[in-house]
């Protein structure tokens, strides 16, 4: 029978990676992702993969652009600063519609920062992040188990869509070891390449990957494919987790690990007889605001508490799905420091009894 | 009557877009020829940069992927990974190559990647309409250097080709000249030697043309190919670099 | 039900890191929750390692520590950076043939044990945090010492199992502190 092991959550990813097909690993070494590159090094060779350590973070987006262009299920990993210099592999990927996976576990900024776990790069990994109208899916998990699994499915995910899936990971995910049960075999769709680069073979017609539209008409057509596009990702693929949100007065919202806190909270709010419910989203983008603004139009909700670990990102989103139905708190830790329980909780009581600010 | 001189089937039928006086066209009928001669069309994949050619995968009809500026040896080296049995090949520019690109070439040559590179050297920023490159020459006028190149402000032309060969990785480095009809056979004799190198799983192979941007030089056409034997080629001297003993 | 939370904290090289994942497979044996979080990077560097565990039958929240049940101090700078973490009426092990100095608190239960030269005694300093781990699982419910015996047997590779009786006569030297 399959057995619970307890593993590092970036190596997690790597064995994860591999399960889902991947072969083809680009990676240029930062903490706290490193072991990443470490797992891939020596399990590439173990199933006949490549793994290359690139010179640069440029050049590792790059040689995913070249590995995905070629038709492989290919992968690069860093932390903040690094993901900032593949912005520009990012917006090739989305523009070329190529299927890729990007791993960032985030560490705390602006600059070298620090290297203690963050959620400071949501607005870089949702808002596009490079240069350009696009979108890229992000996938935030809050737990190993869910990291191995969605790892999984963010391979499936770019392959359906042809769209690069980042999987954002608050440092403490990438280093923390938790239990993770594997599957006996992996869910991995088999999809249509046939638009990729495997030389010409007996096609009669060569295939070309590019992200160049030089002429308007031309480039606003591919772009308003693109928007289609991710209308019907939004469609199918946003996916959340909401807990007591029916009858809650205050509905916390919160991704990752910082979650995880929160949950243990509205355990120990609901001893002090205040009901919390919460909205977790899984993908930030897409984001779920539709079950955001349903728990806002429920009459027993009477307010919102966004925490993150940075000044407040996500609670934009929050805001914009709440549409002024109620009011909107946020609670943010930085530079590498998680909240509390305590100070959470503390923050829940003040809403109830009003005393928020 | 009979047929002399025929389009070849590793171009497309697309007329080239270049200026008048550019030898690009030449560079990519040898290249489109040899892939065609030594029967290995159709298990090529190209890289096109960023500069005049961004857009050669309209031409070459073998698989083609575009790159962002510089990268073209990071997104081959993705693409041989993937297909270590297949030709892959980059053609890219001075300003692609040895400035935004100089760490992309460097390392792919450092790590032998079994990549053949077309580098085009013109000593300018062609596309952008005639900025200084890192192979402009000492006194050249560009729209960056508008009283000369000055040593003082600007540094030196980079040699691209002598630097790449004191790589152990880069086993094979010829620089050739597009100004004459024999240069230009000499160079099409490079381009097959490059591609059999890779055939061979060798390492990294690359072949330096010196080539002419009447638009942005100023210059007619035969001035520039004038000026590329006597200016360019003093400081870019013709011959193989690296692998000159080399049996592909 | 148990939430335990522990701190174990000393010099790089005395199997810091690895003391912690040994209580976590053990308590995961047991079929508890549990996390594992390591000191990292730069912290590194200067020669001291810590790491957290968590282990608890409900989901757990945070796996970096804030207030611990249970610091085991394998230096003095470990003890003096810690000691104020542990919760009032929590547990304080501490390596004393290394460890000199007394802790400043009196509302935490202290245990001191000469764990380094037990393991020298031994024949290998690595038992000195399994002595500790010992000392753990008896003076809390964390994990049994039939749990910790099963885990060396999942973690160790088979060439190392004749080490597994050594390993488990250091960890009832600490036990017996308890």
């Amino acid at each position: 029978m399959a057995k619970k092991v307890l593993m590092k959550g970036n190596e997690v990813i790597a064995e994860a990676a591999i399960r889902a097909g991947c072969r083809h690993y680009f990676g240029y070494p930062i903490t706290p992702q490193t072991e990443i590159m470490h797992y891939m090094a020596k399990r590439m060779v173990e199933v006949g993969g490549a793994f290359v350590q690139a010179e640069s973070e440029v050049s590792a987006i790059n040689m995913v652009y070249g590995a995905a262009s070629a038709g492989a299920r290919a992968l690069t990993s860093s932390s903040s600063p690094g993901i900032s210099l593949k912005q520009e592999g990012i917006s090739y990927i989305a523009g070329a519609e190529l299927p890729a996976v990007v791993v960032n576990i985030v560490r705390a900024g602006p600059g070298l920062g620090g290297i203690q776990t963050s959620q400071g790069d949501y607005f870089q990994a949702t808002k596009g992040g490079g240069h350009g109208d696009y979108k890229n899916i992000v996938v935030a998990p809050a737990s190993i188990q869910e990291l191995y699994e969605l790892t999984v499915e963010a391979f499936n995910l770019a392959d359906r869509y042809r769209m690069l899936v980042m999987i954002l990971g608050d440092g403490t995910l990438g280093q923390m070891m938790e239990p993770v049960l594997f599957r006996e075999s992996e869910p991995t769709e088999d999809t249509d390449k046939s638009w990729a680069l495997t030389g010409r073979g007996d096609r009669t017609e060569h295939n070309t990957v590019t992200s160049i539209y030089i002429e308007p008409d031309d480039l606003e057509r591919k772009n308003n494919d693109l928007q289609i596009k991710y209308a019907r990702v939004a469609e199918a693929e946003t996916r959340y987790e909401s807990t007591d949100v029916e009858d809650a007065e205050i509905v916390i919202t919160s991704f990752g690990t910082c979650s995880r806190i929160c949950k243990n909270v509205i355990r120990q709010a609901a001893e002090l007889g205040i009901k919390v419910g919460m909205v977790r989203p899984i993908t930030l983008w897409p984001f779920p605001s539709s079950e955001i603004a349903r728990a806002a139009s429920l009459p027993s909700v009477k307010a919102f508490l966004d925490v993150e670990l940075n000044a407040g990102q996500m609670v934009e989103d929050v805001r914009l799905a709440v549409n002024g139905q109620k009011p909107v708190y946020f609670l943010g830790r930085m530079g590498g420091n998680m909240p509390t329980q305590k100070e959470i909780l503390d923050r829940i009581v003040a809403i109830h009894d009003g005393e928020a600010k | 009557m009979a047929i002399v001189f025929d389009k070849t089937e590793g171009l497309l039928d697309k007329p080239f877009h270049y200026c008048p006086g550019c030898t690009h066209g030449i560079i990519h009928r040898i290249i489109a020829e040899t892939m065609c001669e030594k029967g290995i069309l159709n298990d090529t994949i190209g890289v096109s940069s960023v500069g005049c050619t961004y857009n050669n995968y309209e031409y070459f009809s073998c698989d083609m992927v575009q790159a962002a500026h510089g990268r073209a040896p990071a997104v081959a080296t993705g693409v041989k990974r993937v297909h270590p049995d297949k030709f892959v090949f980059t053609y890219q520019g001075d300003g692609d190559l040895a400035s935004i690109g100089a760490a992309e070439i460097l390392h792919s040559a450092a790590r032998g990647e079994r990549i053949t590179v077309f580098f085009v050297n013109n000593a300018i920023y062609g596309m952008t309409s005639g900025q200084m490159a890192p192979t402009t020459l000492l006194g050249q006028v560009t729209t960056t250097s508008p009283f000369g190149r000055d040593a003082a402000l600007q540094g030196y032309p980079m040699n691209v080709s002598e630097l790449l060969a004191t790589l152990p990785g880069a086993v094979y480095i010829e620089r050739v000249a597009m100004n004459n009809f024999k240069n230009i056979q000499t160079a099409k004799k490079a381009v097959a030697k490059a591609f059999a190198v890779q055939e061979k799983g060798l390492g990294f192979s690359l072949v330096e043309f010196l080539s002419t941007c009447p638009t942005n030089w100023g210059k007619e056409p035969v001035e520039s190919l004038r000026w590329l034997e006597s200016a360019m080629i003093p400081q870019y001297p013709l011959g193989v670099f690296k692998g000159k003993d080399l049996e592909v | 039900m148990i939430d335990f939370s522990v701190i174990i904290a000393g010099f790089g090289g005395q199997g810091i890191l690895s003391a912690g994942k040994m209580a976590a497979e053990a308590a995961l044996i047991e079929g508890h929750e549990v996390s594992w979080f390591p000191s990292y990077g730069p912290e590194m560097r200067g020669g001291t390692a810590n790491c957290s565990v968590v282990i608890s039958d409900a989901a757990i929240g945070s796996p970096v520590i804030n207030d611990a049940d249970v610091l085991i101090a394998l230096n003095q700078p470990s003890l003096e950076k810690f000691e104020k973490q542990v919760k009032p009426g929590g547990i304080l092990i501490v390596d004393s043939s290394l460890v000199k100095i007394k802790p400043t608190r009196s509302d935490i239960r202290f245990i001191p044990i000469q764990s380094s030269d037990i393991a020298n005694e031994l024949g290998n300093m690595a038992y000195a945090t399994i002595v500790l781990l010992g000392c753990l699982s008896a003076s809390t419910s964390c994990f049994r010492r039939s749990s910790f015996e099963a885990a060396l047997y999942d973690v160790l590779p088979e060439r190392r199992h004749h080490m597994i009786p050594a390993n488990l006569d250091a960890f009832d030297k600490g036990a017996s502190f308890a």
